[in-house]
């Protein structure tokens, strides 16, 4: 599954916000490395205000580390990159276009091919069951519907890596299986190094080779938790979901005695 | 409420303006050159069909002109003052005082400038319509909410694209709020401007209607400005429902 080579870098990477001009300075973040190899799924996984959309934001290029730094395939990030895409707990989507230009507002953004690339965002769009609703509008849809369109938006240029904050956060249960079930059907078509925030043990299990846990004030990782069980995970079939469910009370645990201690 | 009682309430609000005009009238007793009654107004309006129509164009084109211009300097002071945080602060305030001036006593001072042609008064209908423009658009161009600005910077967008594919657009209800103000002041502005030195337009016909304590005539008029700017309202209501069909559908 993994091939050796490490793909993100993150190095002793420190975030500090201010609070006002009395109070001192908040420590989000405090000396965070990981390494990240090519096509691993990664989950980030913590309460929140342990900092994990802030590392995802770092690695992104959004937002500069106070100390340390992150390097993709050797070079380090200072601004965005082209072939990193991001996806955000919220659609996005712009209202005023049509589900598939929104698909394509990355095409037309880096200025690459149309036709070629209107195909395969009509090929995602197939994926993920919504090629019926191309030329409808975002608000025509259900928030379950829009998150499918701006994971397609997410694919469309073929990045080498997605990140992705909290994107199933705000659907019900049952659309946020759906989609943990998608997201791993299109990972195992289309390879990508995927590192992904969720406030979800379950959710962080059900998707990830390892799960970083992660714990705050400040933002440190507690632990890393290798997840090696066959895929497709779901948390309905009942021979693997006991497995599951067992990683998820240990990670349950793992969380609340630090929070306790 | 459904569609058939959207469309009733604006004629029944109409209707009972009316009666209570006229039950007014009848209260107090009062005679045509204080007062007309609603019949004389229309009367009034049948009989100047030829003279009243060709003054409310005058009126009309003077605020389109007007309204036009507003909006193209007023989207370009907004842009500057949405993209440039020294230039926001030595303009605003100026805007602010611009603003502030009572219009009227800037009309003879226009007109010693520049005439008695249509000139003065479109200025006078740009200084009154340009400040709400300028405020909501500059108040859209900056509130684009923060994920569609984390997006545009995630595709690394150039700053014209993130305007023309981002910005701008999600500042269209902005705009609107500032154009919808802006049209019915648009009309004031033109009204006032043709107070001064003017010898066609509706203005010019209550002035000189008031004069002659012609009240019907002076009504008359008014009642045409009254309607000239309630359809240019809903002409811009028409035209957001066609171009931002999102907004109604956000709020809900």
């Amino acid at each position: 599954m993994v091939d050796g080579d490490v793909r993100i870098e993150i190095e002793g990477v420190s975030q500090l916000f201010a609070a006002g001009r009395r109070a001192d300075p908040v420590r989000a973040l405090d000396d965070v490395s990981l390494r990240i190899e090519e096509n691993e799924f990664v989950t980030l996984v913590g309460r929140s205000g342990c900092g994990k959309s802030t590392l995802l934001r770092i690695v992104a290029g959004l937002l500069r580390p106070t100390a340390g730094s992150v390097r993709v395939d050797g070079v380090p990030v200072t601004v965005p990159r082209r072939d990193v895409s991001f996806m955000f707990q919220r659609p996005a989507l712009l209202p005023w276009r049509s589900v598939i230009d929104n698909v394509l507002l990355p095409v037309e953004i880096h200025k690459l091919d149309k036709s070629e690339h209107g195909r395969r965002a009509h090929d995602l769009l197939e994926l993920v069951g919504l090629d019926a609703f191309a030329e409808r509008s975002p608000w025509e849809l259900s928030g379950g519907m829009q998150q499918r369109v701006a994971l397609c938006r997410a694919l469309v240029g073929d990045p080498r890596i997605l990140l992705m904050d909290e994107p199933f956060a705000a659907l019900d249960a049952l659309t946020r299986e759906d989609l943990s079930l998608e997201l791993q059907r299109i990972w195992n078509e289309h390879r990508k190094t995927i590192l992904f925030v969720t406030h979800s043990i379950e959710e962080a299990v059900l998707l990830a080779d390892r799960v970083v846990v992660m714990t705050p004030r400040p933002g440190r990782i507690a632990r890393i938790v290798p997840v090696d069980l066959p895929r497709p995970r779901s948390l309905g079939e009942s021979r693997r979901s006991e497995e599951l469910h067992r990683r998820s009370a240990e990670l349950h645990e793992l969380l609340f005695a630090r929070e306790a201690a | 409420m459904t569609r058939f009682a959207s469309r009733l309430l604006p004629l029944v609000a109409l209707v009972a303006a009316i009666g209570l005009w006229w039950f007014l009238r009848w209260v107090f007793g009062w005679q045509s050159f204080v007062l007309p009654s609603p019949s004389e107004v229309a009367r009034e309006l049948w009989h100047q069909r030829s003279f009243l129509p060709r003054e409310a164009w005058t009126t009309l084109a003077e605020t389109l002109e007007g309204f036009a211009i507003a909006i193209a300097v007023g989207f370009a002071l907004a842009v500057v003052i949405a993209y440039s945080r020294p230039l926001e602060r030595s303009f605003y305030p100026l805007l602010v005082a611009l603003n502030a001036v009572p219009k009227l006593a800037l009309a003879p001072i226009l007109v010693l400038w520049m005439g008695f042609g249509s000139g003065p008064k479109v200025v006078m209908v740009v200084l009154l319509c340009v400040f709400p423009i300028v405020l909501s658009t500059a108040t859209g161009l900056k509130s684009t909410a923060a994920e569609l600005d984390e997006l545009v910077r995630s595709l690394t967008a150039t700053e014209l694209q993130a305007f023309t594919k981002v910005r701008f657009p999600a500042a269209l209800p902005h705009i609107f709020v500032g154009l919808k103000v802006g049209i019915s002041l648009a009309v004031i502005g033109a009204v006032i401007g043709e107070f001064v030195g003017a010898t066609h337009g509706l203005g010019y016909v209550i002035v000189a209607s008031g004069q002659n304590a012609d009240t019907t005539l002076a009504f008359s008029a008014i009642v045409l400005l009254a309607v000239m700017s309630v359809v240019l309202f809903y002409v811009l209501v028409a035209l957001e429902a066609l171009l931002v069909p999102w907004a109604s559908h956000e709020q809900q």
